[in-house]
Order: structure tokens, then sequence, then C-alpha cells
């Protein structure tokens, strides 16, 4: 061999499977995308996506009872652990019902994105044109202007068709995102971590500004969400810079070693830290690092909102958990202190400013952001306990909230979802079912018992007193009384005033949306009444390295 | 001359492009900015990189300009998409969604 012969990194197929399944399957999907005619097209995408979930899920669960050792492959790019493969359950398990609920045309005839507003135009005139034309009319003439005006229509028929047909772009998009969220988790360098992360990010920039209705809103989130998503991660990579100047290696386990003995100066090691905190603080929307997250979560599709919270969430605290433990374990003491500070800034923010709000979509956004101080708490904790409680926590939140969004998407006025609060009003006597849901589901983010949302506090917070966070912990728990109170707001909106006469009407879900909702709440009652099973798949595991 | 230099003139660049984002009202402008960032740690990177006197500072340059380059790609078309409905790309004027 020819000393420029690079060594080849062994690469572990069985215990990268989820991943290259659901990266393989992204990339079929853009490859469909270009060759199905537009008629299959929608049916085929979602029959594809559901099924590399699905099967990545198996892969998932195959390998996590396999009882096979955790290993770091791809020269040590990834590590597929005990929490690894927790996360990616979680991930994969959460994808299903946002899939679900993207793929929705019955709510929103048509599906609830569009890419281009004009191509929108041109479809609703000839859909009215049609009609017209049905109603048997001169006017259908007269807006076509004759026969000349039916033929340049025709010209522009595959683009209009595409528009009623609705997008089905938005698969590969999903599972590109998700495919960058699996690896975000996994990964055991930053330089990893940082491709990773924008792999689940530009999916998602791109998934917010495709909104049918209130187009305005879905592309101002679009931008937002992309211009400070962008500069968070300009944070990132600087921090990430820094902490290759202070190790001469982005390894994780590298940084860990560096920290024991390095002459460098300390100064590199936690400027580079708290440059790198702020860009994984900014994708998990906690405290003073939040400023996009009620913004993106209204202006976004609803159907994207819950993919986002749910997965997104889970994604960037599997990031923190693995750096706050594998990289910088060693030195707990001396940056914990700071983070102490950035949870009881998120609890607060999150829920003040929850109480104020006047929309729902926002209102469970500074919920989010409070429950990222929650989740803080855990992953500070660098004990198995708070390992274990923030890994519940992020399933048992993210089940939450994804039924949560699918029953928002359900109270529509005339021009698309009334998120108004007023617009709840008396929802508890014209929909007692959806009502029922979602005070079941205000119920677990409040943490009230028999909920998934109390054995996660729960567990999070004996976790933190453990480990010698008492204030914090009081804290946290004078916020969660104060964020009560908003849930048990909506609630007291939906069923003790009187509903408005022109008031929101109540969809009646498609089967995608009931599945969804339906396995959220499922997940979230059994998580509340038999959470051992998970806890105790969840106890026990361990980073590697 | 010692290489420390470049890493103080890459924390100017990044401090720069940071200021740029907080202060410019173009959204083009503030994307600029946010390209000076991503190259002010390109620059780091390779400072960083000579000296360790390892190699890994360089090619890790190169996965950033990659990233930036599917950045920029992602970010005209969102900029463009507000562009055609609003025909402006102040992002004063995007003020839609606030409180």
């Amino acid at each position: 061999m020819s000393p420029l012969t690079p060594a080849m990194p062994s690469v572990d197929y069985a215990a990268l499977a989820p991943v290259l399944i659901v990266l393989g399957g992204a990339c079929l999907s853009v490859l469909l995308e270009a060759l199905l005619p537009l008629r299959v097209r929608g049916r085929v995408q979602l029959g594809v996506t559901l099924t590399v979930v699905v099967v990545g899920l198996v892969a998932v669960i195959v390998r996590a009872t396999s009882g096979a050792a955790p290993v770091t492959t791809l020269a040590g790019a990834l590590a597929v652990d005990g929490p690894a493969l927790f996360l990616w359950g979680t991930l994969l398990a959460l994808a299903v019902p946002s899939v679900l609920l993207l793929a929705d045309r019955s709510v929103e005839p048509g599906g609830a994105f569009v890419a281009d507003p004009v191509a929108l135009g041109e479809a609703e005139e000839r859909e009215r044109v049609a009609v017209g034309a049905r109603s048997g009319g001169a006017t259908a003439r007269a807006r076509t202007g004759g026969g000349g005006g039916r033929d340049g229509a025709r010209g522009r028929g595959t683009r209009a068709r595409d528009v009623v047909e609705g997008q089905t772009e938005i698969f590969p998009l999903v599972l590109f995102a998700l495919g960058g969220m699996l690896v975000f988790c996994a990964a055991d360098d930053l330089l990893t971590m940082f491709i990773a992360l924008e792999v689940l990010s530009l999916p998602l920039y791109l998934l917010c500004g495709l909104a049918r209705r209130k187009r305005l809103m879905s592309q101002e989130s679009a931008v937002k969400y992309f211009l400070l998503g962008a500069f968070s991660s300009a944070f990132f990579l600087y921090g990430l810079a820094l902490l290759y100047g202070y190790a001469d290696s982005v390894k994780l386990a590298d940084i860990s070693q560096a920290a024991a003995g390095s002459l460098r100066p300390d100064s590199l090691l936690f400027g580079g830290l708290a440059l790198l905190v702020v860009g994984l603080m900014f994708k998990a929307s906690v405290g003073p690092f939040h400023t996009w997250t009620p913004d993106v979560y209204q202006g976004a599709p609803t159907s994207v909102t819950a993919f986002m919270a749910a997965c997104t969430k889970v994604a960037a605290f599997g990031a923190i958990l693995r750096v706050f433990t594998v990289a910088f374990g060693s030195t707990v003491w001396e940056w914990r202190g700071v983070l102490w500070a950035v949870a009881i800034v998120s609890m607060v923010i999150g829920a003040v400013l929850g109480l104020t709000q006047t929309d729902v979509k926002r209102m469970i956004a500074y919920s989010s952001v409070a429950h990222a101080g929650f989740l803080l708490l855990g992953a500070m904790a660098i004990t198995p306990a708070g390992l274990s409680a923030t890994l519940f926590y992020l399933l048992a939140y993210g089940f939450t909230t994804v039924a949560l969004f699918g029953l928002v998407s359900l109270v529509r006025g005339p021009d698309g979802e009334a998120t108004h609060l007023s617009a709840w009003a008396g929802l508890g006597k014209r929909s007692p079912v959806v009502a029922a849901a979602v005070t079941f589901l205000m119920l677990a983010l409040a943490g009230i018992p028999l909920t998934s949302g109390f054995t996660a506090k729960f567990a999070v917070f004996s976790a933190a007193l453990a480990d010698g966070m008492t204030p914090l912990v009081i804290v946290a728990l004078v916020v969660s009384a104060v964020a009560a109170f908003f849930y048990l707001r909506l609630i007291v909106l939906m069923y003790f005033s009187e509903p408005a006469a022109d008031g929101p009407t109540v969809s009646v879900p498609g089967p995608f949306t009931t599945v969804a909702i339906t396995l959220g709440v499922v997940v979230t009652l059994l998580l509340g009444v038999v959470p051992t099973a998970v806890l105790g798949w969840a106890d026990g595991l361990s980073f590697l390295g | 001359m010692s290489p420390t230099i470049y890493l103080l003139l890459s924390a100017l660049l990044f401090a720069i492009g940071a200021v740029g984002v907080l202060v410019r009202r173009n959204a083009i402008v503030v994307f600029m900015c946010i390209e000076l960032m991503l190259n002010a740690v390109n620059l780091t990177l390779v400072t960083f990189s000579r000296i360790n006197g390892s190699l890994g500072g360089q090619i890790m340059a190169f996965f950033v300009m990659v990233v930036a380059a599917a950045e920029v790609v992602v970010g005209l078309s969102i900029i463009m998409a507000i562009f055609r409905t609003r025909r402006t790309t102040s992002v004063d004027d995007a003020n839609l969604l606030k409180y």
C-alpha cells in the first residue's frame, strides 16, 4: 500500500441502518418526485415516506433489543449507543404522526401546502371557471375570454393541477430533515453535528414557507427562521473552531481529554463552549435564544409546526445531552452556574409571556420555551437519572405536542385555521370530543397526574434535586404553577363560555389526522399510567466515550 | 509573522458580521453578513490548523464552504419568495408576527 492511500474507515452498516434507510428513502423520494406522473405522485410519496419511517423504526427496535454492543463508526463520526438508539426511536415514532398530519387532505382540500402563490391564484380561478361552466353560465365564457383564453390556460394546466393536487415536495424535505435529526443526536464529533444541524434545518426553513393559507405570515416565518437559524449556526461554528484550537480535534471525547490537561488557555475552551451552546440552545428554543419560536410556530403550516416542535426539540436536546456529558462532563462545575441562569430565564420567559398570548399556536410556543427550561434541568444533571429523565420527557412531550397541533388544525374559520383564543370559546359545547382531547393534552402539558407530563416532570425534577439543584427545582415548580394558569384558561374558555354565533367550525378529521391525534393522546395517557416500561428502557442507558 | 494575528482578524470579521446582522435592514445584506461570519470561522479554522500543525482545520473549512453554498441556495429562494409577494426585502416590513 502506498503511503498516500488513505485508510478507509470501517462502516458498521448494521448500526447505521436506520440513518441509511431514512436518507436513502429521502433520495428515492426525490427521484420519484421527478419521475412519477402527477396523478399518483401524492399517494406513492406518502406510501414511501411512511414505509421508510416505519422500517427505520423497526430497524431501531431490532438493534436496541438485539443487545448489540454500543459502537462508534465512520471513523468515530457517529456513536450508536443506548441514548442514540432511544432518541432515534423517539424521532421515528414521532415522525409517524407528523407525516400523517402533513399528508392530510381532508381538513384543507388539496393539502395545506403550495409552492407558488401565482399558480395558486390561477388554479383557484380555473376551479371557479369550471364551477361556472358546470352551472351552465355565460360567466364562464366571459372569464376565460372564449376559446383563445382556454387554450392559453391549457398551457399552464400542469402547474395549476399541481396546485390542486397539492405539493408532494414536502415528503422528501421531511425525510431529509428527519435524517439530519437522526445524525444530529448521534454525532460524536462537532463537525458531523454541524453538518447534521444544517441538513435538518434547511428543509425546515423551506417547509415553513409553504402554507396555502396566510401566505404572508408563512413566508415571514420562513425568512425569520432562516436568518436567525443561519445566524445561530454561525455561532455554533465559531464555537467549533475555538474548540478545535483548544483540543486540536473536534471529537467530543478528545475535547474532554484535552480539558483534563491541555496547555492552551482555558478561555478557548469556555469561549468555544459558550458559542457552541448558543447554537444548540437556539435549535432547542431555550431561554433567551427563543425569539424565533413563537413567530415560526404561528406562521408555519400547523402540521409543519407539529413536526418541528416535536422532532427538532428531541434532536436538539439529544445533541445537548451528548455534548454536555461526553465533551464537557469533566468540567461541569465550571459552566453549570451559567446554565442555571439560562434555565431560569427560559422557564420564566415561557411562563410569563405565555400568559399574555391571545393565539393558541403562540401560546403553545411559549409553553415549549418553558418546557425547554425544564428539559435543561434534566440535561444539566450529568447523572444517569438526569439522562433517563430527559429522554423520557422528550418522548412524552413530543407526542403531546404533535397531537395538540393536530387538534389546532381542526378548528377552522372562513380563512383557514382559527387560532385566536376567542375563536375557541365554547368549543366544549360545539365539539365535545375535540375539546376533551385538547383538555387532556393541556393537562399533560401542565403536568397533572395520570398524564405523561406529570411522570416526565417528576422524573426530571427528582433527578435535578438529587444532583443538588434545589433552588432551580423550586423555581421550576413555581413556574409550572404559573404556566398551569394559561393551560387551564383555555380549558375554562372552551367549557364555560358561550360559543360565538359566527364562530369557527370544527372540521371532521380524515383518517390520517384522526390516527395521528389518537396516537398522540393514547401515548400521552399510557406514559402517564404505565410509564415503567419506557422508563425502564431509558434507565441504565449511557453515552459511549 | 505570528499566526495569532489572524485569529484576531477573524474574530474582528466575525464581530463585524454579527453586528451587521443586528443593524442592517435588507434581508440580502443580513444574509451577506452571515456569510461573512462563516468565512471568519474558516479563517479561524485554517489558522488553528497551522498553529496545531494538523490538517483537520483545513478539511473542515471545505465542509463549511459547502454548507454555506447550500445555505445560499435555500436562503435566496426564501428571500425571493417573500420579495415576490411583498415587493420588498426589508426585514423591518416583515412584521405580521409579533408579541
